[in-house]
């Protein structure tokens, strides 16, 4: 697969039925393909050649990790990602809370780049 | 008894804030195998609790150990920290939550629930802005204007719009969904914009900037049309939606994480908040938060009346003070402060950030949980519960802060976060006592 330069994106992690009626065991694999999830907008799939299921990688200044990918449809508007919440989408959080108590869990900026491969840092 | 089937009428789901109490279950031998009434999260809940009674009752590092022995190594833990927080309590019943609360007094520690990573936020616009509220009972009856706000209940709270909010007929809304106009704002459009009349896709992280346009619309103070490129919403839209809004009869905003999670958080509630507030100059016009974990309101609500604060408490001198962000439990965390944790019903390894989950490894944590959760594989002492709801009665409150009993279907050979809470509180006062007068 080839690389493209890195996007910025929002990423929003959420709740979604499969992660809730999986959530009841963490280790069991629904709950893993679930929460390793990423929903994107079609359109900025097809500007960087991204077919459902191809891996890609966010970064922040937080971590990174590797998950699936998978379109959208008309959910979301280009620029923004949706994960299910769950161990990934945690590696992304800070642990500033700007005096609340609550990290910044939603709008998270990540840098996405196109990965080959499977999920690393397993 | 193996093979005998027995019915319990109207037990209650705690799986969401709903806490639906209409659910009839039926159980075969030592299996809950229907759940009438149930959506898809309550089957879950009910079908595929924790089975495995192999788990020991309590495990002291590697090593299985019994009930007595883990609380004897819980106080030694929590009265020998200099500054230990007790975390978590949103799914487990109010007499157990009463119970941390007494010991998070008596070691003088931080208290704190999962509503720091919820709805805390909304929990401190609460307190600068009020809240113009109401029971779920009064929308299901009175609300002919519904505006979902960051939130996805379709997802989330999946009964929500049947029983609630969105399909019932009700006294003063004798057609139930016709004569309701049904709004959902949010950046996603999830599968809740089904549910609604109009959908709003306001640009992420601009939620703020689109309550205080409706605000100031509200108030009749002009707004520019360059609030249609801040905020992805054009000025007709917004003047449209005031106009409905001040005619509607009974209206309500009904608010998700979309809001208490993302930037701005309690300026955010706020917002939405005062929003409400200011309707009430018009029309009746109230505000609620939607709530996820099936006792987290309960949590609020203890915290609230034995402390006089709701979350993200310290007993450090001797008295309660609240500081989010600094007596919430990510902050405990992330910054190292915290030496000692006792944690109740909640896995924040699986969801916290990883500053904070790295410090939780490195102190010894006492943690109670049906499962072995992320953060019980961690524990220093790990105590196997039984289920709030399924193995045990006690009361919870729903999302609307209404108290609701809890009606188990099956025993269970583990005790209940209640008992072990009042073992650790009982042999903390007893440590104390002997260091008193050594």
């Amino acid at each position: 697969m080839k690389a493209v330069s890195s996007q910025v994106f929002i990423l929003i992690p959420g709740r979604t039925t499969e992660q809730g009626t999986s959530v009841g065991d963490k280790a069991s694999p629904e709950y893993r393909s679930v929460t390793r999830l990423l929903r994107m907008n079609p359109e900025d799939m097809a500007r960087l050649g991204l077919t459902d299921g191809a891996q890609v990688r966010l970064r922040n200044a937080q971590g990174e990790i590797v998950v699936s990918c998978v379109s959208a449809k008309d959910e979301l508007p280009p620029g923004v990602l949706f994960i299910a919440y769950g161990p990934e989408s945690s590696k992304l959080m800070g642990g500033e809370t700007h005096g609340t108590g609550m990290p910044d869990s939603k709008g998270i900026e990540v840098e996405l780049t196109v990965a080959g491969g499977s999920p690393g840092r397993e | 008894m193996e093979g005998e089937v027995r019915v319990i009428e109207h037990a209650t789901c705690t799986f969401c804030g709903c806490v639906c109490d209409d659910i009839d279950l039926t159980v075969e031998g030592n299996r809950i195998t229907k759940a009438k009434n149930a959506c898809v999260l309550g089957k879950a809940w009910f079908f595929e609790y924790p089975t495995a009674e192999s788990r020991p009752e309590a495990m002291i590092g590697e090593s299985p150990s019994t009930v007595g022995e883990g609380i004897e190594e819980a106080a030694r833990i929590l009265t020998s920290a200099r500054y230990p927080v007790v975390y978590g309590l949103s799914d487990t019943t109010v007499e157990a939550q009463r119970v941390a609360v007494e010991i998070a007094d008596l070691i003088g520690g931080c208290l704190d629930t999962t509503t720091s990573v919820c709805h805390g936020p909304s929990g401190i616009a609460f307190q600068g802005v009020g809240e113009a509220t109401c029971s779920l009972g009064e929308i299901k009856n009175r609300a002919d204007m519904v505006i979902f706000w960051g939130g996805n209940p379709a997802e989330s709270h999946p009964r929500h719009f049947t029983k609630y909010s969105v399909m019932p007929k009700g006294m003063f809304v004798p057609n139930g969904r016709k004569d309701r106009y049904v709004v959902l704002v949010d950046v996603r459009k999830t599968p809740s914009a089904r549910a609604a009349d109009l959908f709003i896709q306001v640009k992420p992280r601009k939620d703020f900037e689109l309550l205080w346009a409706l605000r100031a619309l509200v108030k009749g103070i002009e707004v520019d049309h360059g609030i249609e490129a801040e905020t992805g919403v054009s000025l007709a839209t917004l003047r449209a939606l005031v106009e409905r809004m001040k005619r509607a009869k009974f209206g309500v905003f009904l608010f998700g994480m979309g809001l208490s999670m993302t930037r701005g958080k309690h300026y955010n509630a706020a917002a939405i908040l005062a929003l409400a507030r200011d309707l009430n100059q018009y029309t009746r016009f109230v505000a609620k938060p939607m709530r996820g974990h099936g006792n987290v309101t309960g949590a609020d609500n203890v915290v609230a009346w034995a402390t006089g604060y709701p979350f993200g408490v310290s007993f450090g001198r001797g008295y309660p003070r609240f500081n989010p962000g600094e007596f919430t439990t990510v902050d405990l965390l992330a910054r190292g402060e915290a030496d000692a944790a006792l944690i109740i019903s909640a896995d924040p390894v699986a969801n916290f950030p990883q500053s904070a989950i790295e410090h939780l490894k490195r102190i010894p944590t006492i943690v109670l949980d049906p499962q072995a959760s992320e953060t019980a594989k961690i524990a220093r002492v790990a105590f196997t519960t039984a289920i709030y709801g399924i193995n045990v009665a006690g009361t919870v409150y729903r999302m609307d802060d209404v108290p609701i009993r809890l009606r188990p279907a099956l025993s269970s050979r583990y005790p209940s976060d209640e008992e072990v809470l009042k073992g650790i509180a009982r042999r903390v006062r007893e440590l104390r006592r002997e260091a008193l007068s050594a």
